[in-house]
């Protein structure tokens, strides 16, 4: 392999690399984000896509060096060099992927760690999924015993939902909270509770989809959730059980 | 009359009747034995008569013939070779024990369950081109999304390389037939009827299955009786793929050719013994999950009914413990056929061949430990999310090794762009794209958001169809002139690549975008803010359907008028091109002795296998031959 060669490979791999960043970061690939957990979620995504950038460049760069420089003209009936393997290129190209996954997978481990903690006092909320519709209960705090069938959160404290379903597997997400957890079937007596920690971060009303095929009524499973400030949230909270 | 007591479809006439009654029989007199009340349910009779009676269409057609001769101490029929190829069309259409002829079937066969698994795609992508309800209900769209997948992977994917395994691999080992060919043919007759039966839940009241391909317990308990069609078909589709990857297990380690090592194995042989491992040891986890979720709907017991204690996840488990190792059983033979490929268009040895085996047998391994990251957001045990995150990146290094090995096989070479080469480099392209957004899902927290959405769907039609479809044109191509003796229109074939590979990227790669933005899968209407990218998809995913037809008018053409093919058009090593297209009734006029490699392109003198004199004077003369027509 000649210098010139790993040049013009390196120029190809610069291009391919520098477009492949430029639709990544010019197209809003990803939604606003309203929780601290979708912030954390998003930053995995960037680090993934990082490495998949410089992959992919390596790669596509390759492949049209290939096509471009060593395609054989048809009546060309010569073989190319019988080169059966490299040592040294083959231990690197097993150690570096294995490398870039290991960062991957701790940083995803801490991310995931954080994304699962409530902390010590984070507001209960049970959520009931019924073929097609979502009922919540307040567990704790200035809104205890409320039911409704919005979800109202008070802003920027962590709310910890335990998940149950009446019929068969649902599945709550809020993409602007970026949590998804499904919903069991279960019973007081054979309990399969599921949680999901989410953390607000703005205000707003965003839609509640199920994910999860669960009937003839699947993609009109929808409702709402309003994040407030918290001093709206115990007056609507306060109102609410006077009524 | 004596038509009637021929195997054959007349057969079928009266055998199919004929166990349909005994099957409804047995069940009326069970309940009526036992005084149950009443003596008939329609939803007992259809199960029971979805297992006897592929029997009696098995039995009609001739599959167990040999066998209950054999059984009863008659006289077995003479070994005159009257199943064995074919000698016109009507061949095809019979119990036959030729490798060559049931590769030929099952091509065919699940061809013809891609055309229309693919159509059903174009009914509910014209349903999706709009936000609302206009082409068809919602029960009628759960029902074609589900039948699309389960035949796009039960009846064409798994089973097409089954059919190209069984056409390339006993000629690349240098056998005479497969090891089993009676029970090759009994696996090849069980596909129509696993695909009829998943066709026919269209018609029975309440229309076909209707809860995905996955067929959650416990929704699919609940809904009509089109879901027992489902956990049916899958059973005589897997029964299928056990027993023909059993036959290759036997025929790859038993039958190799004097001085077939395992290490002088093409890569594709590599591909299917470690693919036969897995279904093998993968395939009895879907029947016992599709036996228990079917035995809760019609025995009403309780494995996944959590009302009385049944566990709902357990499905999941049970059903993922195959379905993952099934995208290697896609994936694998597929890897086979681009390092035939890539090698023979470069004019180069594989690169790095022997880590490109136990690269095969590491996804083997891997591949069992993954399952559940298809259920990090299902509610499982939190702790096992992360070993089975780490199990998954950890794919990315043999499925890396493969990938970078194909690059350098190319690198320096000289490489010839016929159009399975293209198939090739698209595929590597395509399966890069996968891959990568496979990574992304493998990172959990990435997954709790992208999990059950577009991007979803985006990503397995990269690995399936950018992936497996891929390769399975690039084999149909390079297999091609083999199999039926005449070479495909190099014209259409670049055609037909170019359209797909454009249509392909315009109807998925959007998918990743509104995934990522809030649409999830599997809803028959969305948010109005996706309705342009939706119309936009849809528009693509026509003009990909449009694709399919050069490509069938380049195979039906081709195969009846193409010039003649010569025995080696590609210059290939192994074993396959080195006998006439197509090959003779047994293969080979004697045992070829294998000396080397299969890809020992470039070094002087190389020879994977000899002839003995009289043989090797014969395949010099028609690789000569061979070169000038190709030069012509």
């Amino acid at each position: 392999m000649r210098w010139s060669q790993i040049v013009q490979l390196a120029v190809i791999a610069a291009i391919v690399g520098a477009a492949t960043t430029a639709a990544a970061v010019l197209i809003p690939w990803l939604p606003p984000s309203a929780s601290e957990q979708r912030d954390r979620i998003d930053f995995t995504f960037w680090l993934v896509t990082g490495i998949s950038i410089f992959i992919f460049a390596v790669v596509v760069s390759v492949i049209l060096f290939s096509v471009l420089k060593f395609r054989a003209r048809p009546d060309d009936d010569t073989d190319g060099p019988p080169i059966h393997g490299n040592t040294g290129l083959e231990i690197a190209w097993t150690a570096v992927p294995a490398l870039l996954v290991t960062v991957i997978a701790v940083a995803a481990g801490v991310v995931l760690t954080q994304n699962g903690n409530a902390g010590s006092n984070p507001l209960r909320v049970n959520v009931t999924a019924v073929q097609f519709a979502w009922s919540f209960e307040y567990a704790n705090s200035s809104a205890k015993g409320v039911q409704a069938t919005t979800l109202r959160l008070p802003l920027g404290r962590p709310v910890q939902l335990e998940l149950h379903s009446k019929d068969v597997i649902h599945s709550f997400w809020v993409t602007e909270f970026g949590q998804k957890m499904d919903a069991l079937p279960d019973t007081p007596e054979f309990p399969h509770p599921t949680h999901l920690v989410i953390t607000p971060s703005k205000l707003g009303t965003f839609p509640i989809i199920c994910t999860e095929l669960c009937g003839l009524g699947h993609s009109l499973m929808r409702s709402q959730v309003i994040v407030m400030k918290p001093a709206q949230f115990d007056a609507w909270a306060k109102a609410r059980k006077q009524a | 009359m004596k038509r009637l007591g021929a195997p054959g479809f007349f057969r079928c006439l009266w055998m199919i009747p004929l166990f349909f009654g005994i099957g409804v029989g047995i069940m009326a007199i069970v309940r009526y034995l036992e005084g149950w009340d009443p003596v008939w349910l329609n939803e007992v009779a259809v199960t029971t008569a979805l297992v006897t009676i592929p029997f009696g269409f098995l039995a009609g057609i001739g599959a167990f013939d040999y066998w209950a001769r054999y059984a009863i101490g008659q006289p077995t029929e003479p070994e005159d070779h009257s199943g064995h190829g074919a000698r016109s069309w009507r061949d095809y259409f019979r119990v036959n024990t030729d490798h060559k002829v049931i590769g030929i079937q099952y091509i065919v066969t699940t061809f013809i369950f891609f055309l229309v698994g693919g159509l059903l795609a174009m009914i509910f992508r014209a349903e999706l081109a709009r936000s609302g309800s206009e082409v068809v209900d919602t029960q009628a769209f759960n029902g074609l999304v589900s039948v699309h997948a389960s035949l796009l992977i039960f009846l064409f994917i798994v089973p097409v390389f089954a059919g190209i395994g069984n056409y390339v691999i006993p000629l690349m080992i240098g056998a005479p037939d497969m090891a089993f060919p009676r029970l090759n043919a009994l696996s090849f007759w069980l596909l129509p009827v696993a695909g009829v039966m998943m066709l026919s839940s269209f018609l029975v009241p309440g229309g076909a299955f209707a809860s995905g391909w996955t067929c959650y317990a416990p929704l699919c308990t609940d809904q009509p009786l089109g879901s027992v069609f489902f956990n049916m078909g899958v059973q005589w589709a897997g029964t299928s793929s056990i027993m023909t990857a059993l036959n290759f297990l036997v025929t790859i380690i038993t039958m190799r050719a004097p001085g077939m090592t395992f290490w002088r194995m093409p890569l594709l042989v590599w591909a299917n013994l470690t693919t036969s491992m897995l279904v093998v040891l993968a395939t009895p986890f879907i029947a016992g999950s599709q036996f228990f979720a079917m035995f809760d709907r019609v025995l009403h017991t309780n494995f996944f009914v959590a009302d009385e204690g049944g566990y709902p996840l357990g499905y999941q488990h049970i059903f993922w413990f195959y379905s993952h190792p099934a995208v290697y059983i896609m994936l694998l033979p597929g890897f086979g056929i681009i390092s035939e490929v890539i090698s023979t268009f470069s004019r180069k040895p594989i690169f790095g061949y022997r880590l490109m085996a136990l690269s095969l047998v590491a996804i083997l391994f891997l591949g069992f430990s993954v399952w559940a990251h298809h259920m990090f957001i299902a509610g499982i045990a939190p702790w096992l999310r992360i070993p089975m995150m780490v199990t998954t990146l950890l794919i990315a290094v043999p499925t890396g090794i493969k990938v970078f090995s194909w690059l350098a096989t190319m690198w320096q070479g000289r490489i010839h762009f016929k159009t399975p080469m293209l198939w090739a480099v698209g595929f590597i392209a395509m399966f890069l794209i996968g891959g990568l957004s496979g990574i992304y899902l493998g990172t959990v927290p990435v997954d709790v958001h992208a999990s059950d959405t577009y991007y979803i769907v985006a990503h397995i039609h990269y690995v399936l169809y950018g992936g497996s479809v891929f390769t399975i044109f690039a084999g149909i191509y390079y297999w091609f002139p083999k199999m039926t003796g005449r070479m495909y229109s190099e014209r259409l074939g670049k055609w037909h690549f170019w359209l797909t590979f454009v249509a392909f990227n315009m109807t998925f790669f959007p998918m990743h975008y509104i995934g990522l933005h809030g649409m999830p899968r599997r809803v028959a209407d969305y948010a109005p803010q996706f309705e342009n990218w939706n119309l936009f998809i849809s528009i693509s995913s026509f003009a990909l359907g449009a694709s399919m037809i050069i490509f069938l008018y380049n195979m039906i053409t081709s195969w009846s008028r193409g010039p003649r093919a010569v025995a080696n058009p590609w210059r290939a090593h192994s074993l396959e091109w080195q006998v006439s297209s197509p090959p003779p009734l047994f293969n080979f006029a004697e045992i070829p002795q294998i000396v080397g490699g299969p890809y020992e392109y470039g070094v002087p003198g190389a020879r994977h296998a000899v002839f003995s004199d009289d043989g090797a004077t014969k395949l010099e003369e028609v690789s000569s031959d061979a070169e000038t027509e190709v030069r012509g």
